[in-house]
């Protein structure tokens, strides 16, 4: 049996899908419990920099929520995300990592149900895509090959 | 007198564009000259390695290294320069942040050599022969270098102390380094010598950027001739002013051409490309996910666009190919 549990790295807005996980602990919902979560003012705070710092560091997918379109606190934040997001799926294809590793999904602020599914649900998908393993440590070569210290093959 | 500071010039992975940007000091060059020692410089002196292994180390004052490291001599070249040198600067987007060439980490060796070898449509290679570090012919031994299927920065092998931006750095930002080297007024260490500002801030169009930048249509360089008056990023070009360190002076701006990013990105930025990406993405002024995702078709490259010169120093710094990179 293999002993991996993916990680996940959640990005939620404080107006709605935080208070919507607040809600699913409340209610006492049980839910994989394989995600982190970190709570940020909006969607639109959400970087790139954020994605990739994370699978650097460890994780194996990254969960981004935010308000319904048109729901957003400060108007238009939801909607930076979108575009931010949907950039960064073209990129991941580039990369060579899954578009399903990262996800973006508006949960409102009484959708505590959808937190539950949409983790549960991620956590599969993970699961089913095994680890992430984009850590190179620089000089990898270097340990592969003896050449590259020393100053001759072999 | 006293004896003249020595200093060293160096080329890894590059075009030679690096060099030529020393040239570009012009007649500053020749007081350059004079006032130091140069122990090495491949592309116009005859120095070998035996004369850099018969210095003390620490002998030089300063190594100027440019390009990526993607083969095993660059980084046996760098190890080498690193011991005998008090300092040294990562010269040009290569050195500091993997560069053009670093875009070849969307590949593996492999995969390269198959293609530049075998496969690709103009390569007449009947034998297969490829590079191998090996090479044996009548009796005689040959050796080639390594090439690693990682490209990667200067300080990702070595440690660096300064970093000289650009593709290729301009020459008031070499001379700048270079005098700040000699007369003893270096900022602390790891600094990229330049502007501490996004390049906006010097843009010359920086008045006719709008306050709030928002775009139903992007477009290519090559669909328009910019007005030379408007911010380019106003005009729908991919303009990476916002994101990228200033002080080169706006060069490309001034040819109408919108940053591309070869300085790198601010002091607090720590993924160029990402960051870029972050901040470009959102003024595609849609909400629906179709008309966003229409009007994203005019980014078809993202790697190439927000990566172009820093692939190797990102986050992610290559491809993912499965554990197949080593």
């Amino acid at each position: 049996m293999s002993a991996y549990e993916p990680k996940i790295v959640g990005i939620f807005c404080n107006w709605c899908a935080y208070t919507a996980a607040d809600l699913a602990g409340i209610s006492r919902m049980k839910y994989a419990p394989n995600v982190r979560i970190i709570r940020v003012m909006c969607s639109g705070r959400f970087d790139p920099q954020m994605v990739f710092w994370a699978f650097k560091h460890g994780a194996d997918g990254v969960l981004i929520a935010g308000c319904h379109p048109g729901d957003c606190h400060y108007q238009e934040g939801n909607y930076k995300a979108l575009r931010r997001y949907k950039l960064l799926q073209k990129l991941l294809d580039q990369l060579g990592i899954e578009r399903e590793r990262v996800r973006l999904e508006w949960i409102s602020a009484s959708e505590g149900e959808k937190v539950k599914q949409v983790i549960d649900e991620m956590t599969e998908t993970l699961r089913r895509l095994g680890p992430l393993k984009i850590q190179e440590a620089p000089g990898e070569e270097a340990a592969a090959a003896p050449a590259a210290g020393g100053g001759h093959h072999g | 007198m006293a004896e003249k500071p020595k200093v060293a010039f160096y080329w890894c992975g590059s075009c030679g564009g690096c060099e030529e940007a020393v040239v570009d000091l012009a007649e500053d060059l020749l007081t350059v000259a004079e006032a130091v020692d140069i122990v090495l410089w491949p592309v116009a002196m005859d120095f070998k390695k035996q004369d850099v292994e018969a210095l003390p180390d620490g002998a030089i004052t300063a190594s100027f290294i440019n390009g990526t490291v993607r083969l095993s001599e660059h980084e046996e070249w760098v190890k080498l320069l690193r011991r005998k040198s008090q300092l040294v600067f990562a010269f040009g987007s290569c050195a500091h942040l993997g560069g053009i060439p670093g875009l070849a980490n969307l590949s593996n060796r492999e995969e390269i050599f198959r293609w530049y070898y075998k496969e690709g449509p103009t390569v007449h290679n009947p034998d297969g022969h490829e590079p191998t570090p090996e090479f044996r012919q009548n009796g005689y031994a040959f050796e080639l270098p390594e090439f690693w299927n990682t490209a990667r920065a200067l300080d990702q092998v070595i440690e660096v102390d300064y970093y000289i931006p650009g593709c290729p750095p301009p020459a008031h930002i070499v001379k700048d380094a270079v005098m700040a080297l000699l007369q003893g007024q270096l900022p602390p260490k790891g600094s990229v010598l330049a502007g501490s500002r996004a390049l906006c801030h010097e843009c010359p169009l920086n008045e006719t950027k709008p306050e709030k930048l928002l775009l139903k249509d992007l477009k290519r360089p090559h669909e328009v001739i910019p007005k030379p008056d408007e911010c380019l990023l106003a005009q729908g070009l991919l303009c990476l002013g916002p994101v990228t360190r200033g002080g080169c002076g706006a060069l490309c701006i001034n040819a109408h051409m919108p940053c591309t990013g070869c300085f790198g990105p601010l002091d607090h930025i720590r993924d160029f490309g990402a960051k870029g990406l972050g901040a470009l993405a959102s003024i595609v002024d849609f909400q629906d996910e179709d008309d966003i995702e229409r009007a994203l078709e005019k980014i078809p490259d993202p790697v190439g666009t927000f990566f172009k010169y820093s692939l190797p120093a990102s986050l992610v710094q290559r491809r993912n190919m499965g554990g197949k990179t080593s």
